[in-house]
């Protein structure tokens, strides 16, 4: 019998109600339902999370790595949109 | 046969089908076709252990001559245990492992359900925390038998000869004897035809979904509940108390 791979799927978990789902990693799986108990039975046997997603691999769009100057780089130089120029009032916690 | 009794052989027949079982698909780990499955499995045998070593403690406290879960586990022969025949029949095929574990599941699932209201508070304990994790495997074995029966002609086939050759094995689980009779009338426990309609309608449905054909009627073999084992049993214990038996009560 012939072998061939199942398609890729990546596996994002909650860890817990109010934070948003992480990448976690990914796995084979022949269908999304599939993949969705794969996904529960690969990651979350220590108890890591409250709620799964899976997506195939092939679906996500991603950023080309060759173009990470044109992307990312133009950030680098433009300090003023990070909001270190502002004295933090006294008392004020989370900010 | 006393209350007691009744309650402590009740107890190891459902201990024991946990721990055969576990067995069995421990036969599986680093044999299975892929990593998730692999891991799957694993972590099913190991609720199966967690379950059995509940049974036998309670078991042990109940008849209170101090017997531990090993020396249930790992010093009775054949004879003595009660496991299901259906649970100790060799793996086969990744389609002959998975059906053997959908048909005890289904079966399982409403026994577990009905144990959650039966009068004794141990099992009554085991029972709830079991049948969260049975609900799990349950799903998913229905959804392999679905994907093996309507996958291609050459996986159809085989599953339904894996169908064809357990079923002789399940109508054991509803065949009651003195021990079921006495457990259900003493302890609130399971109406074994009241489970077997929900089961045959369970099985019915993901059957028929994964476009298969139910066994005819037929003889069905039984024996496991009283201690006469099928000729695979001998091995499998031979294989699980090898340790125990040659150097006993070694720890790590």
């Amino acid at each position: 019998m012939s072998k061939q791979e199942w398609p890729l799927y990546e596996v994002f978990i909650r860890s817990k109600a109010g934070l948003s789902h992480r990448h976690a990693g990914s796995l084979h799986a022949a269908d999304d339902q599939m993949a969705l108990s794969n996904a529960r039975d690969t990651y979350t046997r220590r108890s890591e999370g409250v709620s799964l997603w899976v997506v195939r691999s092939d679906r996500i769009v991603a950023s080309d790595p060759t173009e990470t100057s044109a992307f990312f780089e133009p950030a680098e130089d433009k300090i003023y949109r990070h909001p270190t120029f502002y004295e933090i009032p006294e008392g004020v916690e989370n900010l | 046969m006393s209350a007691d009794q009744t309650l402590i052989a009740y107890t190891l027949r459902l201990a024991d089908n946990a721990l055969i079982l576990a067995q069995r698909m421990i036969e599986l780990v680093a044999a299975e076709p892929e990593l998730e499955e692999e891991l799957a499995n694993a972590n099913f045998a190991l609720d199966y252990i967690g379950q059995a070593r509940m049974l036998y403690s309670h078991a042990g406290e109940l008849e209170g001559n101090g017997r531990s879960e090993d020396e249930f586990a790992f010093m009775r022969d054949e004879h003595e245990f009660r496991n299901l025949l259906l649970l100790e029949q060799p793996n086969g095929h990744f389609g002959d492992a998975l059906v053997r574990q959908f048909l005890f599941e289904a079966f399982y699932l409403h026994l577990l359900e009905a144990l959650i209201a039966c009068s004794d508070q141990g099992l009554s304990e085991i029972a709830a925390r079991a049948i969260k994790e049975v609900k799990y495997h349950n799903r998913h074995s229905a959804q392999w038998l679905v994907r093996l029966g309507d996958g291609t002609e050459f996986s159809r086939e085989r599953v339904q000869a894996s169908l064809d050759n357990a079923w002789r094995y399940t109508g054991e689980m509803f065949t009651g004897d003195d021990i079921d009779v006495a457990f259900q009338r003493d302890f609130d426990g399971p109406n074994l035809n009241a489970i077997r309609d929900l089961w045959k309608r369970d099985v019915e449905r993901t059957v028929t979904e994964a476009t298969l054909r139910l066994p005819d009627e037929q003889w069905m073999v039984s024996g496991g509940k009283q201690g006469q084992h099928s000729e695979h049993f001998g091995f499998l214990l031979a294989e699980m108390q090898y340790l125990q038996r040659s150097f006993p009560s070694a720890t790590w």
